[in-house]
């Protein structure tokens, strides 16, 4: 009778020359998961990476919650991003409970999604700079994002987690004066982005290292369901703000950046220019938005759905498209609940860029993924 | 009772007080009398009044500074002084100190930080201090499987291996620990010992990423330790000696860096990544390999690489300064000692006294030391800024700049200090 025990701890025959490596949980450049690499010298052989460290089972929680309560849990699994976390949820339940939401909460909403796809993307930043031993580039992101995360804790109350989306709109309305002060912020805050061009995007030592490493074709980011910014750097124009347009992002111009080159430098760039787009896209809001009226329908204070009904909603959040499937059947919580994140799908692409490169392009290909570990892991 | 130490009682800070003296007593008796008595043995002894002293007589000279300034003057001539205190050991570790704390404030100011700024009340001060002491009291955890004895020996050779190399920088005119005439050869046979430090602490430890940093550190050290040498070989062609203190006597009406430019940028970069510094601080990249060699090292096994570490980049730097921006030499700032002190005396109040031994150190080797850690220092900033501007290079093309680019720009460096000397414009000793 034989054991199956799980890969990297199972005795595998090798060549002598092939050395394995567990590259986490416990490793500075990994993340909360574990990446065995089989390397031949400098070569890597295989690659087969190990999520599942930080399942919290959001999925299986949210059945025993009603659709009020689910909102702070589900925004957990990616807090820096968490209104784009919640984005389908709200949307799904809105469907299901069959609320038309006001204009203005529909801006707000966009403003905040927004404001939120800068503040990961700002997070992501700052380590894909440290992965590749940019100091500096760790230090300017993670300050700049304070910027944004002052603007999101003067309209929720808090810094990372706001549970500011419900169903029926958004919790509080805009605090006064909060226009200019946006206004102000995000344009400073785009002249800041600008700046990291000099120092890390045109850098002779960035792009040396990271052009043509990882390359992902076009056929192929299709062929393995990547979506979001390394879908676009591969030279696919798939943004789910443009195809898909949900609450008021068909009423705004919304630009999509796309890149054919595919490779690590591509797929770190395209997240930087999406920032400059939102940067545009929460300007063109500000000046729609409705100046007044509700932001929030009061609802009933259990809701439940009607009857044996499914809904599933999609956005684009930091990481590339996020879903949201949600069967009611008439009670008060879902009966079952599920999230296609893309964090997940970014990750099946990663032992098919890691096979033949060199170890030292490992750091630079995992990251360029715009993989959230704990996101993929739920 | 007062506010701020509810608590006092003034017998008890009394007590307190004597108890302190006593403990002060007690080490400097035990400790600090053998420990003078000693050095009055090894020191030879001057002659002073027609009579040579004896260690004892020394010692209770020790209360009269007119007797005891010619005690500490015999005392700076010996080699024990030299390695230990001027231009050896203490001050290569008290510029490498002045260096860490350096390198922290100046990364943070570019990257819009504060850097230190509790320990030690003054932007951080003794942070260094904090860190040695937290690096003493933590415990050494050895891998099971290691090699200990190597395991053990590897960071202690390689402090030894640097404070060689800082045996032979000279600081001022005849102040080097070791003026060998063939000093540049002793330097690149010192610099030869780093790998062999650096891959046996990595294979001793057997462990599979400090295996790999070890692995990386061997690579890049030794194939750029070639370009090294060749950028060298420049100055050494102009001047025509190898000894490094007649090399920076050589440039008392310029620097070499004005005539092969070429050789002292291949040099400074060569030199980056013999100290494994960013962008070449590939052995120790931690998103890659964690800590490179240093994976396994812990507690004060650590810190003695660290001080190695900076102890090897203050050499680095000394060593440029002296090849190529002219060692010691520069304007006379410093301003002579007035000499009335030692030949007619001093009046401290009511007395008239004349110390003998005076002055201690003379103009020259003031003005000397003083250039010479300005243009260190200089160079260290530059070391040190790229830290903050480049992210880390890849092996493959580290070695192909090293074997490729760095050879080919070396050689260039040698032809023009051959035409240089060969058109008659060069020869030893400067300008013909």
């Amino acid at each position: 009778m034989t054991v199956e025990l799980p890969p990297g701890l199972a005795l595998q025959k090798v060549d002598e020359r092939i050395m394995t490596l567990n590259v986490g949980p416990q490793h500075p450049g990994s993340g909360h998961m574990r990446i065995i690499v089989q390397i031949d010298g400098d070569y890597i052989v295989a690659c087969d990476p190990d999520p599942g460290y930080v399942h919290r089972g959001e999925e299986k929680m949210a059945e025993y919650r009603n659709y009020i309560t689910n909102i702070p849990h589900l925004e957990r699994p990616v807090i820096h991003d968490s209104c784009n976390a919640l984005y389908p949820y709200v949307l799904g339940v809105e469907d299901l409970l069959g609320i038309e939401v006001t204009e203005r909460a529909k801006y707000v909403r966009v403003i905040c999604s927004e404001l939120n796809r800068c503040i990961y993307t700002m997070y992501w930043l700052a380590i894909y700079g440290i992965f590749l031993g940019h100091s500096t580039m760790f230090m300017w992101p993670a300050g700049d994002r304070e910027l944004l995360i002052d603007l999101m804790e003067k309209i929720s109350g808090a810094r990372v987690t706001h549970s500011h989306f419900v169903p029926g709109g958004v919790r509080n309305d805009l605090p006064p004066n909060f226009e200019e002060v946006c206004l102000r912020q995000v344009n400073y805050f785009e002249k800041r982005i600008k700046e990291y061009a000099a120092v890390f995007y045109d850098n002779p030592i960035l792009i040396s290292r990271t052009q043509d490493t990882g390359v992902l074709s076009r056929e192929d980011a299709i062929r393995l369901g990547t979506t979001g910014s390394v879908l676009r750097a591969s030279g696919v124009d798939y943004d789910l703000r443009q195809k898909e347009p949900y609450d008021v992002y068909e009423e705004l111009d919304v630009h999509t950046n796309v890149m054919k080159e595919g490779d690590s430098y591509a797929r770190s760039k395209v997240p930087w220019l999406d920032m400059m787009e939102s940067c545009n896209i929460i300007r063109q809001a500000l000046q729609k938005m409705p100046k007044s009226g509700s932001v929030r329908v009061k609802l009933k204070p259990n809701p439940k759905g009607k009857g044996l009904d499914s809904v599933y909603k999609r956005v684009e959040s930091g990481r590339g498209s996020l879903g949201c499937y949600i069967v009611s059947d008439g009670k008060v919580e879902p009966y079952r609940l599920k999230l296609s994140v893309g964090s997940f799908r970014n990750l099946i692409a990663l032992p098919y860029l890691l096979k033949g490169e060199k170890l030292g392009n490992m750091p630079s290909v995992y990251w360029s993924l715009n993989y959230w570990p704990v996101e993929a892991d739920r | 009772m007062s506010v701020i130490a509810p608590n006092f009682k003034l017998s008890g800070f009394i007590k307190a007080i004597i108890n302190d003296a006593v403990w002060f007593l007690l080490i400097f008796s035990l400790i600090g009398f053998p420990l003078v008595m000693m050095v009055l043995f090894v020191i030879p002894m001057p002659v002073i009044d027609g009579e040579l002293l004896t260690p004892f007589l020394a010692f209770t000279y020790l209360a009269d500074p007119s007797r005891t300034l010619p005690i500490v003057q015999a005392f700076m001539t010996t080699d024990m002084f030299k390695i230990m205190a001027f231009p050896g050991f203490g001050f290569a570790a008290l510029l490498a100190a002045g260096t860490i704390f350096l390198e922290r404030k100046l990364l943070a100011k570019l990257q819009l930080r504060v850097g230190p700024f509790y320990c030690g009340k003054v932007e951080g001060i003794l942070q260094l201090l904090g860190d040695g002491l937290k690096l003493i009291s933590k415990e050494i955890i050895i891998p099971a499987k290691a090699d200990k004895p190597i395991f053990w020996a590897a960071p202690v050779l390689f402090v030894a291996s640097a404070a060689a190399f800082v045996a032979l920088i000279p600081v001022a005119p005849g102040w080097v620990v070791a003026d060998v005439d063939m000093g540049l050869l002793a330097v690149f046979a010192v610099i030869g010992f780093f790998p062999i430090v650096t891959i046996l602490s990595a294979w001793s430890a057997n462990s599979k990423f400090p295996f790999i940093g070890g692995i990386r550190a061997l690579f890049q050290m030794v194939s750029f330790e070639i370009p090294l040498i060749l950028s060298l070989l420049g100055v050494v062609m102009v001047t025509g000696t190898l000894n490094l203190s007649e090399i920076a006597a050589s440039q008392s009406s310029f620097p070499w860096i004005l005539f092969l430019p070429v050789g002292a940028i291949v040099f400074f970069i060569t030199m980056l990544a013999e100290l494994e510094r960013i962008p070449f601080d590939l052995p120790e990249a931690e998103s890659e390999i964690v800590a490179g060699w240093l994976t396994e090292l812990s507690g004060m096994m650590y810190g003695l690489v660290q001080l190695g570490t900076y102890l090897k980049l203050y050499a680095f730097a000394a060593l440029f300064v002296v090849l190529f921006l002219g060692g010691w030499n520069g304007p006379m700032v410093v301003p002579p000692f007035p000499m009335e002190i030692a030949t007619e005396g001093i009046e401290i109040g009511p007395i008239t006294a004349k110390i003998a031994g005076l002055p201690l150190f003379d103009q020259e080797m003031l003005n000397g030391i003083f250039w010479f850690v300005l243009k260190t220092v200089a160079v260290i900033i530059f070391i040190l800024l790229p830290r903050g501007v480049f992210p880390r290079v890849r092996v493959d093309i580290l070695l192909n700049l090293g074997w490729t680019k760095l050879i080919g720009l070396a050689f260039v460096n040698i032809f023009i200090a051959l035409a240089l000397v060969y058109a008659g414009v060069l020869g030893p000793g400067g300008l013909q």
